[in-house]
């Protein structure tokens, strides 16, 4: 049976990590590559690297991590973050990432899906998409959740899972470093809209709350950073809680 | 040991690489006939999509070469499906090394592709050494070969699908070893002792 995949995300910026209080101050959370080798051994699934750098030489950077880190460690890894174009795409898998995430970029450029799909396979490419709750109606934010844009989440949902995207990475902004729970609501729709799998991200606090975007979000993963950075939440014990109430989980 | 993995244009290989490297292996990328009829291991690594793989396989005259190998020989992922004899993947011809169709998952029943950590089960193999029922792989993959003679491993998804083929001296796995933490390390080190 397919199990329910955690999955750490580490905010990248000039090589380290970080982690942004309320997305402003910025804080050192340590080397990304033992960070890597660290939530492996703890039993990840999966990671997710978010490059938050934005010159063109800071990414040459992201390349050197991208290397690095997969010679260390041998579990599937995505990485995303100013991603707009197959050349961009294709210097990072060929470094060694499994799946790139793009966000903005398929905002402003719908077909870059489609491209990128024919190009590497659906199942390299995950889009990311930042909602916000605006009088009742979930729209796509972009630029880090800054910018407002006029597509509805869902009918967005469909549209990338149409153009060959292989996974939506979903962040609700509304819950995002609130440690108050995953979005359930808004995650259970996009994943019933959609064919492709789901990643909840935004809120996760506790194990009850990943308990809960599995049992009644119907999410195919769960993405937490800073909880597991600062060991608030430790991936073991956490894997081993979701396995207690009946979850598949790879332990 | 020679170590060849079989270059053409649907394989990212750097992380194979890498887990290799660690293996003490420093295997070595090849599309030369020659080079891969004499290594003493043959990787055939494999993602994106079968029709435009096998077109680059016939332009390289791989096609024919793959199939009349002696050595030991893994088809991953991609690799794998190319290794049967066609594909409903844009209705692909494909190697004909193992007599089966490979399928598309329904995407009406499950989600497509299967992403993520799978276990996988009635393991026979000697590339399975070592690796316990119920072990855990990571798969990636959208069209599935049925189980058939040559299963030597499977997994549900939610019905029973080949996780692992094998006919003579051809191999082949569905997930990606060089992504599959320890279980998939002990797969790749099987398969370099064979």
């Amino acid at each position: 049976m397919l199990t329910k995949r955690i999955i750490p995300c580490l905010d990248i910026k000039d090589g380290r990590t970080v982690k942004g209080v309320n997305f402003v101050e910025l804080r050192d959370a340590g080397d990304p590559v033992e960070l890597a080798e660290r939530y492996t051994l703890e039993g990840a699934d999966e990671l997710v690297f978010l490059d938050i750098s934005a010159t063109l030489e800071k990414r040459k950077t992201l390349i050197d991590l991208v290397k690095k880190v997969a010679s260390a460690i041998h579990i599937p890894f995505t990485v995303g973050g100013g991603i707009s174009s197959v050349e961009d795409v294709r210097a990072l898998l060929s470094a060694g990432t499994d799946k790139v995430s793009i966000n903005s970029s398929a905002v402003k450029n719908p077909g870059l899906i489609n491209e990128l799909a024919k190009e590497f396979g659906s199942q390299c490419i995950v889009v990311a998409i930042d909602s916000r709750n605006v009088d009742g109606v979930d729209f796509v934010h972009t630029h880090g959740g800054t910018k407002p844009t006029e597509l509805e989440t869902i009918a967005w949902a469909k549209e990338v899972a149409e153009r060959g995207a292989g996974e939506i990475l979903l962040t609700s902004m509304d819950h995002d470093g609130t440690k108050s729970g995953f979005a359930l609501d808004l995650t259970k729709r996009v994943g019933e809209a959609v064919s492709i799998p789901v990643i909840a991200s935004g809120g996760g606090g506790n194990e009850a709350h990943f308990a809960d975007i599995f049992h009644n979000g119907k999410a195919d993963a769960a993405l937490a950073a800073s909880i597991f950075h600062y060991k608030e939440v430790e991936i073991k014990h956490l894997k081993n809680e979701l396995a207690k109430q009946n979850l598949p989980i790879r332990l | 040991m020679k170590v060849a993995i079989v270059k053409y244009n649907a394989g990212n290989v750097q992380s194979l690489t890498f887990a290799l490297n660690r293996l003490g292996v420093e295997p070595i990328l090849s599309d030369d006939p020659e080079f891969l009829q004499s290594a003493d291991k043959v990787i055939f690594p494999g993602q994106g999509e079968a029709s435009s793989a096998m077109k680059s396989l016939k332009e390289k005259g791989l096609d024919q070469v793959l199939k009349s190998l002696n050595q030991p020989f893994l088809g991953v992922c991609l690799g794998m499906q190319l290794m049967c004899e066609s594909s409903e993947e844009n209705d692909t011809e494909c190697l004909g090394i193992i007599p089966q169709k490979v399928l598309r998952f329904d995407s009406s029943e499950v989600k497509v592709p299967h992403m993520g950590w799978n276990d996988i089960h009635q393991l026979k193999s000697p590339i399975m050494n070592g690796i316990s029922e119920g072990d855990y792989l990571y798969f990636v993959h959208s069209y599935y070969v049925p189980v058939c003679e040559e299963t030597v491993a499977v997994a549900e998804y939610p019905m029973a699908f080949s996780a692992a083929l094998n006919k003579n001296n051809y191999y082949a796995i569905q997930p990606h070893p060089e992504k599959s933490a320890e279980a998939g390390m002990k797969l790749l080190d099987n398969f370099l002792k064979l």
